[in-house]
């Protein structure tokens, strides 16, 4: 219950559908109320958005001062950033370490996915709960241990330990991504196209793959988010050849704050904008495609 | 979407099932079932052994190292056997002299040497100088007495020392998970409690954990009624406003705390912005001090408040709280009987959510609080990465991962003890 | 169909992964750490980039803070990532005792006797000479403090103290804040209750101090305004007075200088290459423009001898600034480093 709960508030992270029912506080008549709660509401949600758009234009100005109003506008921290042997060796580090992790994490997430959807009740209970406690528990506590055991193999400060220790933290949420994908699927059309005379194998490929796509592609974005925004793991295991884009700003924030980490910064806001696009885009799409297919289910 | 997105039962049994069972078709529908089962298992099984290896055994081997005084007790050997019958209290024979004598005679010049020095000195202050030192001018074995040792430093003349190095000769010690709490064994076997001035672990595990309160609750306060802003506008806004959310969600926690370090420094933006509304004239210090600390946490880990509230929430039907309305219940009555219950478990898994994350953060406090701002987790990387104190680390880290547990449980215990009237 | 699409995508991915792979050989390239910023700028320009050019070997560089414990988890934590590194004075004394640096063949880098007095050592070789002082903007304050009580003196000079989190030099500082002589701060703190007093000096301004970790804070935190006076590297504080245009003003008096080496962490792959890098930066001829370039002092007698006056002025080397300056004494730090840094951490934290 309570991991069904925890599944359920993960879940919702990867694939939070929007309000769909227009209902609105003027149930609560008081008027005072809607206008404070929007003024409170809106106030939140500015705080949550401003400090990375204040960030933005900050890297653009000519000056070296982290203030406004702009002494100008320049690119100057952005050919610094691309000019700094250690930032691009960062930059090449995190998509690396990133991209071997995400196609780790998919291919044993996914296939974990399936299985359990297959699962007894309560065996499935158990080993979701398993599955997910790499994301309950600490992960300085994680890193501690991975550093413990890899020691000894020297895998700590190499690339091969921290793709590892990345592919534990990543592959919980493929799994939480691709099973919400699977809860939308409906096992009736595995059964037609068998009815239709397909082999097992060439149903899943035509019938099931397609459909749950949407969602091992959002998982394996997800995936790829958690290894290039990890820094824990990173402090932890990764040796000055393997520095990672966290740690290098970590490092760089513990200095000075230059406007160099802020152009930094910028580009991976950026990136969180496309990540967040290509997964809200999927998300709809899994929900058309879910939706007719259950329609088409249904003749 | 809402719970047991992972959990829900297999699949429905399909037509045959409903067609009057003999018994061969019966046995036959069980082996299936039961190859379907074993093809499913095959399929996380990949998973579930990657974890074991890379997660459930490092997590094994973190408590084994907090207990583990193999390396010591072996390095220390013969002084372990000569002090076994010794009270604690009396004066040292002069056959543990006599054995510390050789042992550190075999340590020195090993790396094991410095080993030991450094796991005396975590107990005792000094200690690491005076076994060094002592190593360095070794008397003759044959001679080696208390007062051998005693001339080279007089240290070696009190009991405290001596206790030490008995502590030290365990196989299987308690000492790094006592010092976790600031605790030791005094050599009769009962357990003390260091004073206050010299222990800090109790302090940092108290304020780590009312951080992580002050977080959870000023989380709840502003995302519950955002998650319910959002929950209640029409698609267009809330989409537009779930982008807010959302947008720090998948932005680096690093670009997150240093765009706080920027704005909250001395001359940053937020202190122009208070001196230029003239709320103030001289700048407010609100970076590397605990108030820094609250903010960026707060904003770090709201999201994780607002989703599991917000996804509660759109199932909730509007009729409850109309039906409840209409029955004459006032507004407030209406949410606090009928709304606030059935948001609850929202409410609950978002808490357990932010305060668990809270309780393991190190890297924003790291960065933007102070000296006395430093959560448990600042302590356990300090040990690891700073010094080689790996007991220590190690026990912190154990620590932590049963106060995680504790409240992993109680939420469980809370959750499953409340009926669960939001499945309606 | 789709899937032979997904498969391509894939295919193309893991190409391109291979392309960009940074390089994971087994010989790891030789690997520096030094203590960033300017000084550690310095080195790059005059010593790593020349001798990259030269011999062909790739250096990669890491900056640290020093800590004797980073070193001892190196090497006997199994993760020797560092081949050379540069180390305080009381670091190369405790590793070198605990087996931590490589022995060094001195025939081999040129003989002791071209070195100043104590910048030959079994296990470094002196890299740089430093200070660390009172440094304070200049424009803020017209009639500056001049010694440690005035540091103190939070009326006549308003504002946060940069102070470095950890003992060595903030003690001494404490101490001469309360009216210790230079000459007597050792004598003083090599006693428990001149401990005490150090700590209890401290207590007085504790409220109004900023930490810092790494040297290049030091500079910003005066720069942004954050802090008035500051107890930091006296070359950082003249680096930014040139590359930035501060006017920050080091205050020679009751400063603290010492020396900084080069050791090999043992069991370095790259042995024979940090060796060799060694001798390259302790030619005079290169090492001679390092001071006009870090505002540090060097360490061997040839280059010192070509280091024009106006450079030489703004050294702790320079006779004028050594005579009101403190030596740091490596053997007190040396015996109390372990338990003065564990008192400090748990002064500090709570």
């Amino acid at each position: 219950m309570a991991g069904g709960l925890l599944v359920a508030g993960l879940a919702e992270l990867s694939a939070v559908s929007l309000a769909r029912n227009g209902r609105n506080a003027a149930s609560l008549p008081q008027r005072a109320f809607t206008i404070g709660l929007h003024t409170f509401g809106w106030g939140v949600l500015l705080f949550l958005v401003l400090p990375l758009l204040v960030v933005v234009p900050l890297s653009f100005n000519a000056g070296s001062f982290l203030t406004y109003p702009l002494s100008g506008i320049s690119g100057r921290w952005y050919a610094d950033l691309a000019a700094s042997p250690s930032w691009s060796k960062a930059f090449r580090n995190s998509f690396f370490v990133g991209i071997i992790t995400t196609v780790l994490a998919t291919g044993l997430g996914t296939a974990a996915a399936l299985g359990i959807k297959r699962l007894g009740a309560g065996r499935a209970k158990w080993i979701s709960l398993v599955i997910l406690s790499p994301i309950i528990v600490p992960v300085v506590i994680t890193a501690v241990g991975v550093y413990f055991l890899y020691a000894p193999f020297g895998l700590v400060s190499s690339f091969t330990g921290l793709i590892l220790a990345h592919t534990v933290l990543a592959a919980p949420f493929v799994v939480i991504t691709v099973a919400a994908t699977l809860d939308g699927f409906d096992p009736n059309l595995l059964r037609a196209a068998a009815s239709c005379g397909a082999s097992p194998f060439v149903a899943f490929r035509r019938v099931m793959l397609p459909l749950i796509m949407p969602g091992v592609v959002s998982g394996a974005i997800f995936a790829f988010a958690i290894s290039f925004d990890d820094i824990v793991m990173a402090l932890f295991l990764a040796g000055p050849e393997q520095r990672t884009l966290p740690v290098q700003m970590f490092n760089g924030v513990r200095e000075e704050i230059s406007p160099t980490i802020t152009a930094a910064a910028t580009l991976l806001v950026v990136l969180a904008v496309i990540l967040l696009g290509i997964v809200e885009y999927l998300r709809k799409r899994s929900r058309r495609l879910g939706i007719a297919a259950a329609d088409a289910g249904q003749h | 979407m809402t719970a047991g997105a992972v959990t829900t039962a297999r699949a429905a049994p399909g037509g045959p099932a409903h067609r009057p069972l003999d018994a061969s078709l019966g046995a036959q529908l069980r082996r299936a079932d039961r190859g379907r089962q074993i093809r499913a298992l095959l399929l996380v099984a990949p998973l579930l052994l990657f974890l074991f290896v890379n997660f459930a055994l490092p997590l094994v081997l973190m408590l084994a190292k907090s207990i583990d005084g193999r390396e010591e007790a072996r390095a220390l050997a013969r002084t372990g056997a000569a002090l076994a019958s010794w009270d604690g209290r009396s004066a040292v024979p002069d056959a543990a002299a006599k054995a510390l004598v050789a042992d550190l005679g075999d340590l020195r010049g090993t790396p094991a040497l410095s080993m030991v020095a450094n796991r005396l000195n975590y107990d005792v202050n000094g200690m690491r100088s005076l076994v060094l030192k002592t190593a360095r001018r070794l008397p003759p074995s044959g001679d080696a007495t208390l007062a051998a040792l005693g001339s080279i430093d007089p240290l070696w003349q009190r009991p405290e020392q001596w206790a030490a190095v008995l502590r030290a000769t365990d196989r299987i010690t308690s000492f790094h998970v006592l010092a976790a709490v600031d605790a030791r064994r005094d050599p009769a076997g009962g357990i003390t409690m260091l004073p206050p001035q010299q222990g800090v672990m109790r302090e940092i595990f108290l304020r780590t954990f009312w951080i992580a309160s002050v977080v959870t609750l000023a989380c709840i306060v502003l995302g519950y009624p955002v998650a319910y802003l959002i929950a209640s506008a029409t698609p267009g806004w809330a989409s537009v406003m779930m982008m807010a959310v959302l947008l720090p969600f998948w932005t680096s926690l690093l670009v997150r705390t240093s765009a706080w370090v920027v704005l909250l420094q001395t001359n940053g933006i937020v202190n122009k912005g208070l001196q230029g509304l003239g709320l103030t004239s001289a700048p407010v210090p609100l970076v590397f001090n605990r108030t820094g600390a609250y903010i960026a946490l707060i904003h770090v880990l709201l999201p994780f408040m607002i989703l599991p509230i917000y996804s509660i929430m759109k199932s909730v039907k509007p009729d409850y709280v109309r039906a409840a309305v209409s029955l004459g219940a006032s507004p407030v009555t209406a949410f606090r009987r009928v709304y606030l219950p059935l948001t609850l478990p929202g409410l609950a898994s978002g808490t357990l959510l932010v305060f668990v994350s809270a309780l393991g953060f190190y890297i924003t406090p790291a960065l933007i609080g102070g000296a006395g701002d430093q959560m448990i987790g600042f302590f356990i990387a300090y040990y690891i990465n700073d010094t080689v104190n790996w007991g220590m680390a190690a026990a912190l880290g154990g620590l932590l991962l049963l106060s995680t547990a504790v409240v992993f449980l109680v939420y469980t215990w809370l959750a499953g003890s409340s009926s669960p009237a939001w499945r309606s | 169909m789709r899937v032979g699409i997904i498969t391509t995508c894939a295919l193309s991915v893991l190409a391109a992964v291979a392309v960009m792979r940074p390089g994971e050989a087994s010989a790891r390239d030789l690997t520096v750490a030094a203590w960033g910023g300017s000084s550690q700028a310095a080195q790059k320009k005059l010593y790593y980039a020349p001798f990259s050019a030269k011999t062909g070997t790739r250096i990669v560089e890491d900056s640290w803070s020093g800590g004797i414990g980073i070193l001892r988890t190196k090497v006997q934590g199994g993760n020797a990532n560092w081949d050379l590194v540069q180390v305080e004075a009381d670091e190369l004394n405790l590793g070198c005792e605990e087996g931590l640096f490589e022995k060094l063949d001195w025939t081999a880098l040129g003989g002791r006797e071209r070195f100043v007095p104590g910048a030959a050592h079994e296990c470094g070789v002196g890299s740089v000479v430093w200070t660390t002082g009172l440094v304070y903007d200049a424009n803020r304050f017209k009639d500056g403090p001049k010694n440690w009580v005035d540091f103190w003196d939070l009326k006549r000079f308003p504002g946060k103290r940069a102070l470095r989190k950890g003992p060595k030099y903030t003690l001494e500082a404490a101490l001469m804040a309360d009216g210790v002589e230079p000459k007597d701060v050792y004598k003083v703190l090599r006693t428990p209750a001149g401990v005490d007093r150090a700590f209890k000096k401290l207590d007085e301004i504790k409220k109004d101090v900023v930490w810092w970790t790494a040297g290049a804070q030091g500079p910003q935190l005066l720069a942004s305004g954050e802090v008035a006076l500051a107890n930091i590297y006296a070359s950082r504080a003249l680096s930014a007075n040139r590359s930035d245009g501060r006017n920050f003003k080091v205050v020679w008096n009751q400063s603290v200088y010492a020396i900084d080496y080069f050791v090999i962490l043992k069991g370095s792959p790259n042995r024979a290459k940090a060796v060799e890098l060694l001798s390259f930066m302790t030619q005079p001829e290169v090492q001679k423009d390092f001071p006009g370039e870090a505002n540090q002092g060097i360490t061997t007698i040839a280059a010192n001898k070509q280091v024009p006056k106006a450079v030489s002025a703004n050294l702790p080397t320079d006779p004028e600034n050594e005579a009101v300056a403190l030596a740091l004494d490596v053997d007190f730090w040396v015996d109390n480093v372990d338990q003065l840094t564990q008192r400090f951490n748990a002064w500090a934290s709570r």
